[in-house]
């Protein structure tokens, strides 16, 4: 990850140069999120049209709890405020700060990819796996996909946390940061479709 | 020519140093009470389903506007005009999408019966 080598216009300082590059990175980025939601609203449709196709297979109240729900729900809400005091922190340009906050945001999110594998897990061994029936398969593929893009967002703050140890907070840095922030929240959002759409209706 | 200035030592521009935890904190709240209210209603079976659905759906949205609006930091403001314009495309995108293809499958599902 090397600094992007920017040349400044002719009415324009090297700052404000280095702030359009980043204005433009994160509206890049930005796209890329819409695109994002597209594939996970396919799978949300997937979803909807299989929902039914149970073929006789394990009942959906016995499948989901309430409860367990809620749990990974208020986990991935406390990653978003904690994300954003990291960002604060940040603001404030103080290191130490933001990295205690994205080490809290990443436990948080650990946390859940744990209780959705573990979830995943309980299912898959007492007879509800993806190959059950296309109700399943779908559940599994929508969730799934949520699942690893917060893994993918875990290793990203991992390595967005030794950036910001060994280089400190320059504005390159910050503005992966704000990315990150922008992604994390983004799968956020996505959980609220998932509890929204898949198992408040299920449990209902 | 002069030399290019070393662009990883500037300070952060001042632009970016507005976020606050308080912002943080009135989205979480609101979250939070957007969270209650489906789960809440789902564990009591208060109303009858139609209408809980209808509910869910509504605190649904209400909830992804509130993490735009808090967490994603996107206002009506100038400067994230070219990010609502995105959405707003997404937005159509997303609807024909969804929309469609249940219209088609569930049409499908109706005429083969």
């Amino acid at each position: 990850m090397t600094d992007t080598v920017i040349t400044a216009g002719h009415d324009e300082t090297a700052a404000e140069a280095a702030e359009r590059a980043i204005d433009e990175k994160t509206y890049g980025f930005w796209i890329y999120l819409m695109s994002d939601a597209i594939i996970f609203a396919l799978l949300f449709a997937t979803f909807v049209v299989m929902s039914h196709n149970t073929a006789s297979g394990p009942d959906s109240h016995t499948l989901f709890r309430l409860p367990y729900t809620f749990a990974e729900t208020i986990l991935l809400l406390a990653s978003s405020t904690t994300l954003g005091c990291s960002n604060a922190a940040i603001a404030a340009g103080q290191r130490g700060r933001t990295l205690t906050w994205l080490g809290v945001t990443s436990l948080l999110g650990l946390g859940f990819v744990t209780m959705e594998i573990s979830e995943f897990y309980g299912m898959a061994v007492a007879g509800a796996g993806p190959s059950r029936n296309g109700f399943l398969s779908a559940f599994f593929t929508l969730v799934g996909t949520h699942g690893i893009h917060l893994s993918i967002g875990l290793i990203w703050i991992v390595l967005l946390g030794c950036e910001v140890t060994l280089r400190g907070l320059n504005p390159f840095v910050v503005s992966r940061l704000y990315r990150l922030g922008l992604f994390w929240h983004f799968l956020v959002i996505v959980w609220i479709g998932i509890f929204s759409v898949v198992y408040l209706p299920e449990i209902l | 020519m002069a030399a290019p200035p070393r662009l990883s030592k500037m300070p952060i521009s001042p632009r970016r140093r507005q976020s606050t935890i308080k912002g943080y904190l009135v989205g979480v709240v609101l979250a939070l009470v957007l969270t209650a209210i489906p789960f809440g209603l789902v564990a009591t079976r208060a109303l009858r389903p139609i209408q809980i659905f209808v509910v869910i759906g509504i605190a649904a949205i209400a909830q992804a506007v509130v993490h735009l609006r808090y967490f994603l930091h996107l206002d009506l403001k100038p400067s994230s005009q070219n990010k609502l314009i995105a959405l707003c495309f997404a937005g159509v995108v997303l609807f024909i999408l969804f929309g469609g293809t249940l219209w088609i499958m569930f049409n499908l599902n109706y005429r083969k019966m």
